[in-house]
């Protein structure tokens, strides 16, 4: 007979209660994986959108998404015509905050040329972009609805088309306009301050200035060839498809694991105080049973499977709850949360070590009982 | 002595002495004492408090080590000025019952259960425990409580389930710390023409301790014991 199931089911309800506090932190922990996940998704699927094997990027940075680039717009035309190129296309990104429906909402807009690499992959509702000014497609987190319209900068756009899943790394939903339309949103002066260069007499400013040149190669050739032969040219830098997935992951996803891994590690370390202490408080108060066990003749590893039992099953009852809990609220989380059934696995093993620790103290407690003690009142 | 290793002795002590500190807080519970019990028979301890009887039935169980003397357990020589064994706690299984003057039940097993735990302890598959253990129950004439929690037993219903509990591995040594204290005197003899009869049918030794004169004369024989010194012992007054 299992001596911990026994004790468990006599004390149901404060065991219960236990675990379902455990579970609760165990969601955290899972959500904070899963977030941590879900940024790292994010961020890849923008990169990957455009389907490019080589970015084009101003010298000397490492753009457009860790940092600030701008090039010449018509570098797209020397590319396109480096051999092994198939497609070539110009993109912009930059971050904008709009009114809509009588609040602000910040949008990362990405401008692209019609019919050339960098527009959006799959439209799940309405249409693509079909003519050259004034139409967004936009991500449906940003809660326009087709049909809407919003202005950006000077324009008004209308909304025609929806995709999805497509935000930036800092939770900011995407929309697609033309380039022409970005260029102008990003690069444009305001009228006035447009009026005063030019009465100081400065050259106004070309308008065709992009953030990066996409790429795409044929199969036979290889990116990093093509990556070579753009930095031929002093103001550009280039860099794969992979490189710059990594840049993405490095830098600007790192900090973000950090803080989240800290977080995770100081509620581990939380979790594991609170079994061992609810552990040892069980063992406390089932002493004198346990001096009984001794006196009759019960071997340590009765008594230390009695322990070990319970504090495993606290932890992984608390572990599944807070599995099941996480899957359940997942989708109301204002960030994508990500959950592979790896985390949860890893963090089912770490919470069955740390069973297994804290219930030492326990069953150190339980180890160290004079079985005479059973005898007195 | 020869004596010590004669077999039809359940229970020999030999010169056992046991204090507990040192220098100025040393207490010597227990001063050269020698006792023997042999099958059947069922045996009183008195003594004031702090005499030394639950030190004696604690070294006798197995329980707490003694600071020398001899001691033999159903012919087998278990303690000569150390322990002989090293898996105390097997002994106790095989050979000692223990009563408690609480019956100290696991509270989260049921009256069977109870009974159960400490065959399987000894390696009976369950349903033969189970089995076995309603037998018991049966035997002491607590069959209809079997399913009830300790919580729900009455002081005389747990203290025979208890009784069942020390008897389950058919242990030839009964050792008893008060055992009727907690019951009215109608049921403190209950359970002791129930431990008599044991101790007949199974030919175990019974070694009670008790402040209770009413059931004095159900003991083969009454020891004294004052400041750790055992007397010699009384026949049954009758
Ligand atoms: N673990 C211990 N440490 C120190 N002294 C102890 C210990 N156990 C018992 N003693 C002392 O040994 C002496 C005998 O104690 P014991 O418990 O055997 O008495 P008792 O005859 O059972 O008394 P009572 O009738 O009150 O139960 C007492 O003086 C007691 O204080
Ligand atoms: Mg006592």
């Amino acid at each position: 007979m299992n001596l911990a199931y026994r004790d468990v089911r006599h004390n149901v309800g404060r065991f219960l209660l236990a675990s379902v506090g455990l579970s609760l932190l165990m969601a955290v922990v899972l959500s904070m994986m899963g977030i941590y996940n879900g940024i790292v998704v994010d961020a890849l699927a923008i990169v990957r959108a455009p389907q490019a094997d080589v970015w084009v990027v101003e010298s000397g940075t490492r753009g457009p998404f860790a940092e600030a680039s701008r090039i010449p717009g018509d570098t797209r035309e020397a590319i396109a015509r480096l051999s092994g190129v198939t497609f070539a296309g110009s993109v912009t990104y930059q971050t904008v905050e709009s009114e809509y429906r009588g609040g602000k909402i910040r949008l990362f807009v990405i401008g692209y040329e019609l019919g050339r690499p960098g527009g959006p992959s799959e439209i799940v509702a309405g249409r693509a972009i079909g003519r050259s000014h004034y139409e967004l497609v936009a991500d449906r987190r940003s809660g326009l609805k087709l049909g809407d319209r919003i202005r950006l900068g000077r324009n008004v756009f209308n909304v025609v088309g929806h995709i999805e899943n497509q935000v930036n790394s800092a939770g900011d939903p995407v929309v697609y306009i033309t380039l022409l339309d970005a260029q102008k949103l990003q690069f444009e002066l305001a009228p006035p301050a447009a009026r005063i260069q030019v009465a100081r007499g400065a050259v106004p400013e070309g308008l065709d200035t992009v953030n990066a040149v996409i790429a795409r190669v044929l199969p036979t050739v290889k990116p990093s060839s093509v990556a070579e032969a753009a930095r031929r040219w002093k103001h550009l830098a280039a860099m794969t498809q992979s490189e710059q997935e990594n840049i993405l992951t490095s830098s600007v996803v790192d900090k973000v694991r950090r803080q989240i891994g800290l977080f995770m590690g100081l509620l581990l370390v939380v979790s594991a105080v609170i079994i061992a202490l609810i552990i040892y408080q069980m063992t406390m108060e089932k002493l004198k049973q346990i001096a009984t066990l001794k006196l009759i003749g019960a071997p340590d590893r009765t008594i230390i499977g009695l322990i070990v039992q319970q504090a495993l099953a606290l932890g992984m009852i608390g572990w599944a709850l807070g599995y099941v809990l996480v899957t359940n609220i997942k989708d109301y989380f204002p960030r994508r949360v990500v959950l592979e059934p790896e985390n949860a696995f890893v963090l089912a093993a770490i919470i069955f070590v740390v069973c297994l620790l804290s219930s030492g103290l326990g069953v150190r407690a339980a180890l160290r009982v004079d079985p005479a003690t059973a005898l007195g009142s | 002595m020869s004596a010590v290793s004669t077999p039809e002795r359940l229970v020999s002590l030999r010169n056992i002495s046991k204090h507990f500190g040192e220098g100025t807080t040393r207490v010597d519970a227990l001063r050269d004492v020698s006792l023997d019990v042999t099958p059947g028979q069922v045996v009183a301890l008195l003594g004031p408090s702090g005499s030394g009887k639950t030190t004696l039935l604690n070294v006798i169980g197995c329980i707490l080590e003694p600071s020398k003397g001899r001691m033999c357990l159903e012919g087998e020589k278990v303690y000569d000025n150390r322990w002989l064994r090293s898996d105390l706690r097997r002994l106790r299984l095989d050979k000692i019952g223990f009563i408690f003057q609480f019956h100290n039940l696991l509270p989260f097993l049921d009256a069977t259960d109870n009974i159960a735990i400490v065959l399987e302890l000894a390696g009976l598959g369950s349903k033969e425990a189970n089995a076995r253990a309603v037998e018991l129950l049966e035997y002491l004439e607590v069959a209809n409580r079997r399913a009830a929690l300790p919580a729900k037993l009455s002081g005389g219903e747990a203290q025979r389930v208890a009784i069942a509990r020390a008897l389950a591995n058919r242990p030839r040594i009964i050792l008893a710390d008060e055992p009727t204290a907690a019951l009215d005197s109608a049921r403190a003899g209950i359970v002791m023409d129930l431990l008599r009869k044991l101790a007949s049918e199974q030919e175990a030794a019974i070694i009670a301790v008790t402040h209770d004169e009413k059931i004095f004369d159900r003991f083969d024989r009454i020891y004294e014991l004052r400041d750790g010194r055992l007397d010699s012992g009384s026949d049954r007054p009758n």
